[in-house]
């Protein structure tokens, strides 16, 4: 790497050297972007370009910011800046201080938009000879996106002595889209165009497609068979990046609907509260953030760490109430406990209206949650991934714990015979109460999830609550692993169905095939068996 | 059990019931139209609307609690038969502006002229009709009814899970409503309507007519349906809802009778939507909210379901409580409204009337056992243990 830097030094001083060599026929061409109109500027712009020297990046910078100015009474060009009423002057070439003037013997060298793109074209070009590798990479990708007319011969240059692989892989990219724009043979251009092809991904599509209309003959076949076998592909990876979204909506609503699984598996309790218990952990989620920057701003990239057992811990305790205060008063009438826990909802809702106000609060992303990266064909978010993750997590821990804790063996117990589970000396009373309070105690961990893709208003709860009684009847009860299957399958035929239908009539449409499916298997995907649930 | 339900519910009581909601309607009346408007006695036109908007509502819970507290099937999507009667009837009042419409197009409604559609849809046509529109207001909340009940009760979808995907049906028509694309004029709904049977809605007259009509309807509906479970239909529903299996066993076919109660109980809401619109200038998606259905079951819940007479009171009284409420303390409607949940079912889980006609009627021995009908959890529950 040492070795790649130095010889790539050696070369720019010996471009340096061999510039400093024309620093008069430099001068010349820029005191002639003083003179003449739009047009010929930005000829004379393409032309300096055309030698390489990075000692042009200031005076284009300038240029294009209008901070160019040329001496009415020889014509020399400076790059000056307002200092009181007159200006500090810079000679262009060496980046040297020249004094103050007035300034009535400065004309501003005007540009207009044509101008501005010459501009930024130039100093891509620049860019390709930049010491600086991220800025010479970023060059050649601008130069793929948007070859000009004379960028074959800068990228062949730059070729030449680039050694990094990345880049050089970008810049024969670049070569090949700069390649369609020359006028070379029509068997280089063949290859340039499988070179192209070959990358596979959206831009490859939309530069050969601006080439289809200039292409004649050969040429042009070329390009329709690149484009088509570029279709293809870019169908399975928008395919893809659907089944993505479907898996990044299923992981919602599982953390949504999994605790309600729960409480709905064990009790046959309806919970129509327990969107706000998700609401609930969304708001502590603020609280928490708010007191870390308040108090402790280094700490904010730990707050959601903070966040999660803070929101187990407060929707569990809402849920511990809500079933000691209310639930336990009505067992065995369903249609009961979801009018009750309805308003439940509606009184939690308008509390947390009075306290924290009806609009939306702001809960920050920290910065590992924020941004995402390309892989292969597909865009993925770092906040999306996390939930994914998050989901999968708690779903595993809840199994681990359904299975393998006693407190999970009693509340098995309960779920398949709570006459039987009482007679053996387990408190049904307090297993209820606790599977109640982990149930919305999960749904707090969802709200810290999805706060951190969604609106942290009152309303944040009622917007899940329908999707989630979809999973869990889509699933069936008292299994986690069809809460699990439903949730995956119902975000993702959403998704799937979303580019043929629009968002709005995939819902309707998913909606719809429930309610059919509820027809075929009233219980569910995963139906517990035996007479116990023949309630 | 079921005797004794019934005998409880005399129908003579309905009668006297549905004469004296006939009387206050005559009464209201004559105070709007007899007592000058400076007394204090006086009904300003306006809340005459509001009381008949009250009694659409009334006739909408009534409707609820014919398959809620005859047959046990807790509709969690009442409001979209009601909302679909009023989309029937609102459609006709639209045709009905004809070139009055901001853009003055003779045959398009405004929205559609806004959206630039050439010409109407096809479900558009005949609602210039009244007597089409009439029709309509029964039909479509009908057969809404009559495919979902025949798809859900012939396979047995039953508690919960019924009321779940009852709420998914009118979430997935609040969605459909939303849509332009539709037809229905998507997100405003329809409104600025003008007459109605070439009365001007807006005249006094068309509004104590509308408010007649309604109260007439409420009791008309409370005569059919004290006959209709007063007969031998209604006392196999009560015996299906206190024990299905029971009654299938009995040899009869529960799903038809849920079926038919169901698409009747649509109808009646379809109509308690059509004289709703006319009287409020309004339709939109919002009436196909889960939350307005799901309101409707507290009316039924604190009038008493299964009482015929306690939803009329229970959609009356809460909904002037609504109105006092919002006017004086927007801020703890909610609050009133969801304390009203958790206290009827935890306190008064009969209702008003059921609570006090149990005050009323001379204790019996069997009574408090055979009071609610049990949860058929304790009809399985022995079979689970053996």
């Amino acid at each position: 790497m040492q070795i790649a830097i130095r010889i790539v030094l050696m070369l720019l001083l010996a471009v340096a050297a061999a510039a400093g060599a024309r620093a008069d026929d430099l001068r010349a061409g820029i005191d002639g972007l003083g003179k003449g109109n739009f047009a010929q500027v930005a000829k004379g712009v393409q032309q300096l370009a055309r030698s390489g020297d990075l000692r042009l990046v200031p005076v284009f910078e300038a240029l294009g910011d209008g901070a160019l100015y040329a001496r009415k009474s020889d014509g020399t060009v400076f790059i000056a800046s307002e200092k009181g009423s007159g200006l500090a002057l810079t000679d262009a070439l060496t980046g040297a201080a020249a004094g103050d003037a007035p300034k009535a013997g400065f004309e501003r060298i005007r540009v207009n938009n044509n101008l501005r793109r010459a501009v930024r074209t130039a100093i891509g070009a620049l860019s390709l000879m930049s010491p600086d590798r991220a800025a010479r990479l970023q060059a050649a990708k601008a130069v793929f996106a948007a070859p000009a007319d004379d960028s074959l011969e800068l990228v062949e240059t730059a070729l030449a002595s680039e050694t990094d692989a990345e880049i050089r892989s970008a810049l024969e990219d670049a070569k090949a889209a700069a390649l369609l724009k020359s006028d070379r043979s029509i068997a280089e251009k063949q290859g340039a165009i499988e070179r192209i092809a070959a990358r596979g991904d959206r831009d490859a599509m939309s530069i050969l497609s601006s080439f289809r209309a200039g292409a004649d003959g050969d040429l042009r076949l070329g390009i329709d068979r690149a484009i088509g076998d570029l279709q293809a592909r870019q169908a399975w990876w928008d395919m893809g990046q659907n089944v993505w979204y479907g898996v990044s909506l299923g992981s919602v609503l599982l953390l949504a609907a999994i605790g309600l699984a729960i409480t709905f598996g064990v009790m046959g309790i309806i919970n129509m509260a327990h969107g706000e218990m998700v609401m609930i952990g969304a708001y502590t989620t603020y609280v928490v953030q708010d007191v870390i920057r308040a108090s402790f701003p280094q700490w904010f990239d730990w707050s959601l760490a903070l966040a999660l057992p803070a929101a187990f811990l407060v929707a569990g305790f809402a849920g511990f109430l809500l079933e000691r205060g209310v639930i336990r008063f009505l067992y065995g009438r369903p249609l009961e406990t979801l009018l009750a826990t309805w308003g439940v909802s509606l009184i939690l809702q308008q509390a947390i209206r009075s306290i924290f106000g009806p609009s939306n609060r702001e809960v920050g992303n920290p910065t590992w949650m924020s941004g995402g990266f390309d892989f292969g064909g597909l865009t993925l978010t770092y906040n999306r991934l996390w939930i994914v993750v998050f989901s999968l997590a708690v779903f595993v821990t809840l199994l681990v714990l359904l299975k393998h804790s006693r407190f999970g063996l009693q509340m098995r117990a309960v779920t398949q015979n709570r006459r039987m589970a009482s007679s053996m000396g387990i408190r049904t009373p307090w297993v209820d109460a606790l599977t109640f309070a982990l149930g919305s105690g999960i749904a707090g961990m969802a709200g810290v999830a999805l706060s951190q893709i969604d609106n942290v208003s009152p309303n944040l709860g009622q917007s899940y609550i329908i999707d989630s009684f979809m999973v869990v009847v889509f699933g069936g009860v008292g299994n986690l692993w069809g809460t699990l299957v439903g949730a995956f399958s119902l975000g993702i035929v959403n998704k799937l169905l979303e580019p043929y239908a629009g968002a709005v009539l995939g819902k309707i449409l998913v909606l719809v095939l429930i309610i059919l499916f509820i027809q075929r298997r009233p219980r569910g995907l995963f139906a517990l068996k035996g007479r116990a649930v023949e309630a | 059990m079921i005797s004794a339900s019934i005998r409880r519910s005399s129908h003579r009581n309905i009668v006297l019931f549905a004469g004296a909601i006939m009387a206050v309607a005559i009464l209201v009346l004559a105070l709007n139209l007899l007592v000058p408007a400076q007394s204090a006695f006086h009904v300003p036109t306006y809340a005459v609307s509001l009381f008949g908007k009250y009694l659409t509502y009334a006739l909408l819970a009534l409707a609820l609690d014919l398959v809620w507290g005859f047959c046990g099937i807790l509709s969690l999507g009442h409001a979209a038969f009601f909302g679909l009667g009023g989309y029937a009837m609102g459609m006709y009042l639209v045709r009905q502006i004809g070139s009055r419409g901001v853009y003055g197009n003779p045959l398009l409604p405004d929205f559609m002229v806004f959206l630039n559609w050439q010409e109407m849809p096809w479900y558009w046509y005949g609602f210039d009709h009244f007597w089409f529109a009439a029709l309509m207001v029964l039909l479509v909340p009908g057969t809404l009814a009559f495919v979902f009940g025949w798809l859900a009760f012939r396979s047995r979808v039953t508690g919960v899970y019924l009321s779940i995907i009852t709420q998914a049906m009118t979430y997935a028509l609040l969605l459909s409503f939303f849509r332009n694309e539709m037809g229905f004029g998507g997100n405003n709904g329809l409104t600025d309507f003008k007459e109605l049977l070439g009365f001007n809605l807006q005249a006094q007259g068309t509004r104590l007519g509308l408010f007649v009509a309604s109260a007439l309807a409420l009791s008309l509906a409370l005569l059919v349906s004290s006959l209709l479970v007063r007969s031998k239909f209604g006392k196999v529903l009560v015996g299906i809802r206190d024990a299905e299996s029971r009654t299938r066993f009995l040899g009869y076919r529960p799903e038809n009778y849920k079926l038919l109660m169901f698409t009747v109980s649509a109808m009646m809401a379809g109509v308690a939507g059509a004289l709703y619109v006319p009287q409020v200038g309004i339709i939109n998606p919002g009436e196909f909210a889960p939350a307005n259905s799901i309101e409707v079951v507290i009316w039924t819940a604190v009038g008493g379901r299964g009482t015929l007479i306690g939803p009329v009171l229970g959609a009356v009284l809460v909904n002037l409580g609504k109105s006092v409420f919002t006017a004086e303390f927007p801020e703890f409607w909610l609050f009133a409204l969801g304390g009203l949940f958790v206290a009827t079912t935890l306190f008064l889980p009969k209702g008003i009337v059921g609570t006090l006609r149990d005050k009323m009627t001379p204790r019996k021995k069997a009574e408090p056992a055979a009071e609610r009908p049990k949860p058929a959890v304790a009809d399985a529950e022995p079979l689970a243990a053996e």
